[in-house]
């Protein structure tokens, strides 16, 4: 039940865009088109997953033991980046196809607070290894989600006339808020599983 | 000096971090739910930016071209694990509030760009007025948006009173309003821009 609860708090409630503010960058910067918002949305969920699980041995089995926490953003921020890097050699080697379609987005990860945000967020959390893997596949989904509504939306946008000064960012940061609002409706969904 | 100077303007208007440049999204959200959390984060960033902006334009000559990135990582990263355990010793309140975006200004666009874009080829005084501009365009921009929503949303601007609070918009304190704020502020400032030019 508790499980349950973690991805739904994570996925609907708590969405990681629309109520945590994590991973606006990317978010504004890759949703012009449908297509290449999915790319963004798998590449995040596979290296977010690894990355958590990484970082979170680390802090378990090499900082904490050692009492070394102050060094976590150090450590997290470096681990991570040489893992983007190393996933994005090991794909390029054993699947062409694959690295086609995430290729471009990996590098850009390395910069998305999605991925240092959840890992320290575990940690901040006290969740078990378990609920750690758990609460970062619900992000990614979530973030997935978040990003696939607002990329079909601002296909649509295209095609509409906006007044100069709005177009552009400042009519998707307004899009975003009323996506916001509708996230807002599920606020308290979480009680149930209490 | 006056190079100097118009290093700093620079930063200020011109390459506003936020309003032109649309770097470092995220603390600019989820930060300015008041004007003393913007200022606060924007100071602690403008910190963060001026000291490793002065770092690396030290060290830039022994750094390998090719490892240059991490090692900027690095500088950052030691740059913000000092500026949370200050503000976890002397204000535990506000490093609360502020929570988990304290650690994250390490992958704030901003920093790392700055250091890749400016202080890695010039010198270390003009990167550190380099790094006062920009860190001061972001630190206006953030106590601007946290007025305003402080403002709209309870009526007070830095706790102080302006009107009665329940005439305020509790939206615009909340999530939402983050996004509807900044979307027109950036209009509003496209607009002007382009009325000065």
């Amino acid at each position: 039940m508790e499980i349950i609860g973690i991805i739904i708090v994570a996925i609907l409630v708590n969405n990681v865009v629309f109520s945590q503010f994590l991973g606006i960058c990317p978010f504004l910067g890759v949703s012009k088109k449908l297509d290449t918002a999915i790319g963004m949305s798998a590449a995040v969920t596979f290296v977010l997953t690894l990355a958590t699980l990484v970082s979170f041995l680390i802090q378990k089995g090499i900082l904490e033991p050692f009492g070394l926490e102050y060094l976590q953003t150090i450590t997290f921020i470096l681990v991570i980046a040489s893992l983007v890097q190393m996933v994005e050699i090991i794909i390029k080697k054993i699947s062409p196809p694959l690295y086609q379609a995430l290729g471009v987005f990996l590098p850009l990860i390395t910069t998305n607070c999605v991925i240092l945000g959840v890992a320290i967020l575990v940690i901040q959390k006290d969740y078990n290894l378990l609920e750690s893997i758990i609460y970062a596949i619900s992000t990614a989904i979530g973030y997935a989600m978040a990003l696939i509504i607002f990329s079909s939306i601002r296909e649509q946008l295209t095609l509409t006339k906006i007044p100069k000064a709005m177009q552009g960012v400042p009519i998707a940061l307004i899009t975003a808020g009323i996506l916001a609002m509708a996230f807002m409706g599920f606020s308290g969904i979480d009680q149930v599983f209490k | 000096m006056s190079n100097n100077l118009k290093v700093l303007i620079n930063g200020l208007v011109k390459e506003n971090p936020i309003f032109v440049l649309l770097l470092g999204m995220c603390p600019t959200l989820a930060t300015t739910s008041s004007a003393l959390n913007g200022m606060s984060m924007g100071l602690a960033t403008m910190f963060v930016l001026v000291c490793s902006n002065i770092v690396i334009s030290l060290i830039k000559n022994l750094i390998p071209d090719k490892v240059r990135i991490p090692a900027f990582i690095v500088v950052i990263a030691t740059f913000v694990t000092l500026v949370q355990m200050m503000m976890n010793a002397y204000v535990p309140a506000l490093a609360d509030s502020l929570g988990i975006f304290i650690p994250l200004i390490v992958v704030n666009c901003i920093v790392l760009g700055r250091a890749e874009a400016f202080a890695s080829k010039n010198g270390v005084f003009s990167s550190f007025f380099d790094g006062v501009g920009i860190g001061l365009g972001f630190t206006g921009a953030l106590t601007l948006l946290g007025a305003i929503r402080e403002l709209l949303g309870t009526g007070k601007i830095f706790s102080m009173t302006i009107f009665p609070e329940n005439f305020g918009a509790l939206l615009f304190v909340l999530a939402p309003g983050a996004f509807i704020a900044l979307g027109y502020m950036i209009a509003i400032f496209n607009k002007l821009q382009k009325k000065t030019n």
